[in-house]
């Protein structure tokens, strides 16, 4: 209906102006609309990508600019047993954290694809621990982490007598290490469980009546219908999870801030504490960009997961 | 777990009697549905509990589980919250954080759906690959690039600065945006496009008139987003923002909150429910579009 009433118009300006006629070529109008994204995206990501990697090279501090200084940053990591620490626990946390998010996060999905009363509802409650800020919620952590007044040693010492002493969550190596990893999987939960619950509804409820008409287990179901249906989603949605929990900083950081003993740095706050607060920015950057590799080999173990789906279904990509 | 206990009963039942499903008997629901789903909503929800029910609650109960039951407050204050509004920069931080979060969604609102047109609907040759390197930006983690971006942000005299948040908070939310636009622009049929062009619309009047007004749901969804994930981004803000008036929320009651050996728990807590609020009351007002742009984007 608007464009009806929009023809005569336009037809009046189109004569006289030379600036629409510009923004109606087609070759301008690509370059203007992309001209702002591409062009954030350069300065504020392309750009510091490339100085990190050179950063990286180099011997640079907060208010000297560095020298080219070879591999010389990365043989001292090498040498280092705080980047061996960071290295270890960043795979460490990575690889329990998401396996956890995702053992529970397809449960959980699994639970909400049934039918129920508030469901909708329900999914609302359950996506809050993924929008609140992240560091708001490790502070809740930490002050039920607390060694004092810790409300879970309170559950367990004073309501259950399970214990006789409080639990030190946050004052030893690992069990600061597996409450930081505790809270990354309350967080991550919310995400992989929707996420997942919108592939699920896509698996059609034929497959599961003719599978059951020919007699197959719930297990049956779930392993042969459920799972490889849910393949490509998964692999995705797994490769999101493991780049930022392989990179997370902000949980470590509010929580322990790599304590007791530099036990639970993870290698972005080791950066961020060597780079930012002890201003070898070059050194710094040598962490970050060490990160790298592990996020090619996760990205690759996403690819691979399509891949395979593709093979499987013998069609190409929708 | 749930299924390989439910499969010797699931298959006599389904011999028994082949017309009713074994799932829909009461008791079995109750254990293997409600039960483990209230679990998950206690366990997902109790810190935020843990975090309203500390922020009112007077230090002396606070410090004392002997006397008062740690999960009720006997004699609720607002002490806390008063402390954090007016001994504090708190509302300073709010401030600060609310003009990030909307300069940064509006920049990628703008930039992104200029580009997602581009990509999507002028079809020129490589917009596959612009799409694609877009999408590629997004796996750039933030922890890979506040080192040198915090140079950058020095060479351009922004540091310290609010203005830089707003200018460097676009690197994640518009390869997000773009892409939820695209698949937004896909399901809007280009028929009533060619329709506009043929009347003698021009390129940018189709894209005002036409095409925006009928994306406008993706445009709710990808401003939401971004503005939950500005409000919530912390690593940038905390690298770039020294002086303690122009910190975010988060950063803020981090480092200008946290104090000596004894922490204020009560004051600590109640920051980061009121920091909260604003995305939870955001979020309750548009969830369906969070649910459907979280689950739209992974799907594409």
């Amino acid at each position: 209906m608007s464009v009806t009433t929009l023809s005569p118009t336009v037809l009046i300006q189109r004569q006289p102006n030379w600036l629409v006629r510009l923004f109606d070529y087609k070759p301008f109008l690509v370059v203007m609309c992309l001209a702002p994204a591409i062009g954030l995206l350069a300065v504020f990501l392309t750009y510091p990508l490339g100085l990190g990697i050179w950063l990286a090279f180099t011997d640079t501090t907060i208010g000297r600019k560095g020298e080219f200084i070879g591999l010389e940053n990365f043989q001292y990591l090498l040498t280092d047993s705080l980047w061996w620490n960071a290295v270890f626990y960043s795979v460490v946390y990575t690889g329990i954290a998401t396996f956890g998010k995702f053992a529970l996060g397809f449960w959980l999905a699994l639970l909400l694809n049934n039918h129920f009363p508030f469901k909708s509802l329900l999914r609302a409650i359950i996506l809050l621990p993924w929008i609140v800020p992240t560091v708001l919620s490790a502070l809740a952590f930490w002050w039920i982490y607390d060694p004092q007044f810790s409300i879970i040693s309170y559950l367990l010492v004073d309501v259950l007598h399970w214990r006789t002493t409080n639990i030190d969550f946050l004052g030893s190596p690992w069990p600061a290490r597996f409450s930081l990893i505790a809270a990354n999987i309350w967080r991550g939960i919310p995400f992989v469980a929707i996420s997942l619950l919108a592939g699920l509804q896509t698996i059609s409820p034929s497959l599961y009546e003719a599978a059951m008409l020919d007699g197959a287990s719930a297990w049956q179901r779930f392993r042969y219908i459920t799972f490889p249906m849910m393949m490509p989603i998964l692999a995705i949605v797994m490769t999101f999870s493991i780049i930022f929990t392989f990179t997370d900083f902000q949980l470590v950081y509010a929580i322990t801030r790599g304590g007791p003993g530099n036990s639970t740095h993870l290698l972005a706050t080791l950066a961020f504490q060597r780079g930012i607060a002890g201003g070898e920015l070059g050194e710094g950057a040598a962490i970050a960009v060490s990160m790298i590799p592990f996020l090619v080999f996760a990205t690759l173990f996403s690819y691979f997961g399509l891949a395979r789906r593709k093979w499987q279904q013998g069609e190409a990509n929708d | 777990m749930t299924d390989t206990a439910a499969q010797p009963t699931a298959v006599a039942d389904a011999k028994a009697a082949p017309d009713t499903m074994a799932w829909d008997s009461g008791l079995r629901r109750l254990m293997m549905i409600y039960l483990p789903l209230g679990c998950f909503v206690l366990i997902l929800l109790f810190p935020f509990y843990w975090m309203a029910i500390t922020s009112f609650k007077p230090n002396a109960e606070l410090m004392n589980y002997k006397e008062h039951n740690p999960f009720w407050i006997t004699s609720p204050t607002l002490a806390h919250i008063k402390h954090l509004l007016f001994d504090t920069a708190y509302p300073r931080w709010l401030w600060t954080t609310m003009l990030v979060a909307i300069g940064a969604t509006t920049l990628s609102l703008i930039a992104s759906t200029l580009a997602a047109y581009a990509i999507e609907r002028l079809r020129f040759r490589g917009s596959p690959y612009v799409g694609l390197g877009i999408y590629m930006a997004y796996l750039v983690p933030p922890s890979i690039l506040f080192i040198p971006l915090a140079t950058v942000v020095v060479q351009f005299g922004l540091f310290d600065s609010p203005l830089a948040l707003i200018l460097v908070y676009p690197t994640f939310l518009v390869p997000f945006c773009t892409w939820l636009l695209i698949g937004y622009f896909k399901s809007i049929p280009y028929e009533l496009e060619e329709c506009a062009l043929v009347d003698g619309a021009t390129r940018l009047q189709i894209l005002r008139r036409i095409t925006l007004p009928l994306a406008v749901p993706g445009l709710i969804s990808a401003g939401i987003f971004s503005f939950t994930l500005s409000w919530n981004e912390f690593i940038y803000a905390l690298a770039f923002i020294q002086s303690g008036a122009n910190k975010t929320v988060p950063v803020a009651i981090l480092t200008e909150l946290v104090t000596g050996d004894v922490y204020q728990w009560g004051a600590l807590m109640a920051g980061s429910l009121l920091g909260s609020l604003p995305v939870a009351i955001f979020y309750s007002l548009f969830v369906d579009y969070y649910v459907s742009s979280l689950t739209g984007a992974v799907k594409e």
